[in-house]
């Protein structure tokens, strides 16, 4: 990571950083959230870890009309949606969350929805002969052929340890546009992930992501709240440019390409494949991030490894 | 059903490979399996059953269906969605 750059007090994500979301989908920031903000907010929910809970519905019932997450009218903007002073609003004056948040979205984005998720352990389930299983991979939302993006936060806000069933996501299935719950078919791909992580822990992920809340089984309530936001302006050259490779570079070497190499070049990030890419679509994925990479540089002669400029070489 | 045709059910094993070759790397995997034995759900292993579904079929399960090979659309050569190459097989099974 390059120096961070410090504007109107936001950290800004670098350009290797975001090259890494235009490639993969996600950002994670690992308790970027302090733990006086934690426990603020699980406090407000009047979390409960088990044994309190009559029943999965009542507690969401319970929560949803305490007023401790506010009903929060789609399309007003993100910074009115929650009071000053409250834990979310702390969570999202934070300047790595303000940072990231601007550099993928913008100033001044809008907010779209909340959602808090509740992943109950198996006394629950068992307690109501209900069969406990985890959510169907999914794309949030509907079909989705923007070249703009939205992004979704994912807050943990204790501890997740593996038995406790994180989200589960695929890098690099952002770019892929199909239909929300059409996906279910597919119960595991290689590559997936399942959240561990440490409280405070932060996934912003592109609207595309392919995810599904994993299966509790531990005896704990496991907790994520997710906030969608989408751009107010055109998502051009919003994080940290000043990184960026000089224009005019020439293209690396490709197949045939001697030794060494900057694993870490922007170009390699782009053209790093993932483990359940098929052989011919996974240079489509190429393909796809350069062209997603263009539109946030707003520079239609930038490539990687010579993907589009190939196609584009038409002479007449 | 008659005596000569025990009571049966059916596993379904659906399989996404790398290529539209048997023999190529599984990417995706799915297991339903109607005799009752087992109960499989997203996200419960990371591993594939098989390298290969040819590997799949070495070990007994029948092939039922292929995903097509389509041709590209003008002008839309380059939209992904779904994963291409889908393999369905079924074992038959008397139930659990």
């Amino acid at each position: 990571m390059s120096e961070a750059v410090v504007e109107d007090n936001d950290l800004l994500l670098d350009s290797r950083q975001m090259a890494r979301f235009v490639a993969r989908g996600f950002l994670r920031l690992d308790a970027v959230v302090p733990a006086h903000i934690n426990a603020a907010f699980l406090a407000a929910l009047g979390q409960v870890d088990t044994g309190d809970v009559a029943n999965m519905r009542s507690y969401y019932g319970r929560i949803m009309t305490s007023g401790a997450i506010p009903a929060v009218p789609a399309g007003v903007p993100l910074a009115a949606a929650y009071p000053e002073g409250s834990p979310l609003a702390d969570l999202l004056a934070l300047p790595r969350v303000r940072g990231a948040i601007r550099s993928l979205v913008g100033r001044q984005p809008i907010f779209d929805h909340h959602f808090l998720h509740i992943a109950f352990p198996p006394a629950f389930y068992e307690a109501q002969g209900l069969r406990q299983v985890s959510q169907h991979n999914h794309q949030d939302s509907t079909i989705d052929p923007r070249a703009a993006f939205d992004i979704q936060i994912m807050y943990y806000p204790h501890d997740v340890t593996a038995d406790m069933g994180g989200t589960r996501y695929l890098p690099g299935s952002h770019l892929r546009v199909v239909s929300e719950a059409a996906i279910a078919r597919y119960q595991n791909i290689r590559g997936q992930q399942h959240v561990v992580c440490p409280a405070g822990t932060l996934l912003f992920m592109h609207h595309g992501i392919w995810h599904g809340a994993g299966i509790n089984r531990s005896d704990r309530l496991r907790y994520m709240f997710k906030i969608r936001m989408q751009p107010r302006e055109r998502q051009r050259r919003l994080w940290n440019t000043t990184d960026l490779p000089a224009p005019g570079q020439p293209q690396r070497p490709i197949f045939w390409t001697g030794v060494g190499g900057n694993e870490d070049s922007i170009d390699a990030i782009l053209c790093r494949p993932e483990p359940w890419h098929e052989a011919d679509t996974g240079r489509v994925e190429f393909i796809n991030r350069v062209r997603f990479w263009r539109y946030l540089l707003d520079d239609p002669e930038v490539d990687a490894d010579y993907w589009v400029r190939r196609i584009e070489n038409d002479p007449v | 059903m008659t005596a000569s045709f025990p009571d049966m059910r059916q596993q379904v094993l659906v399989l996404y490979l790398s290529t539209s070759a048997l023999d190529t790397a599984v990417v995706g995997w799915s297991f339903y399996d109607g005799t009752g034995r087992t109960d499989s759900m997203a996200g419960d292993s990371d591993e594939p059953p098989y390298a290969t579904g040819l590997d799949a079929l070495r070990d007994g399960w029948r092939l039922i269906q292929v995903s097509p090979l389509l041709p590209h659309a003008s002008g839309d050569e380059f939209r992904l969605g779904y994963l291409k190459y889908e393999f369905f097989f079924e074992k038959l099974l008397p139930p659990a």
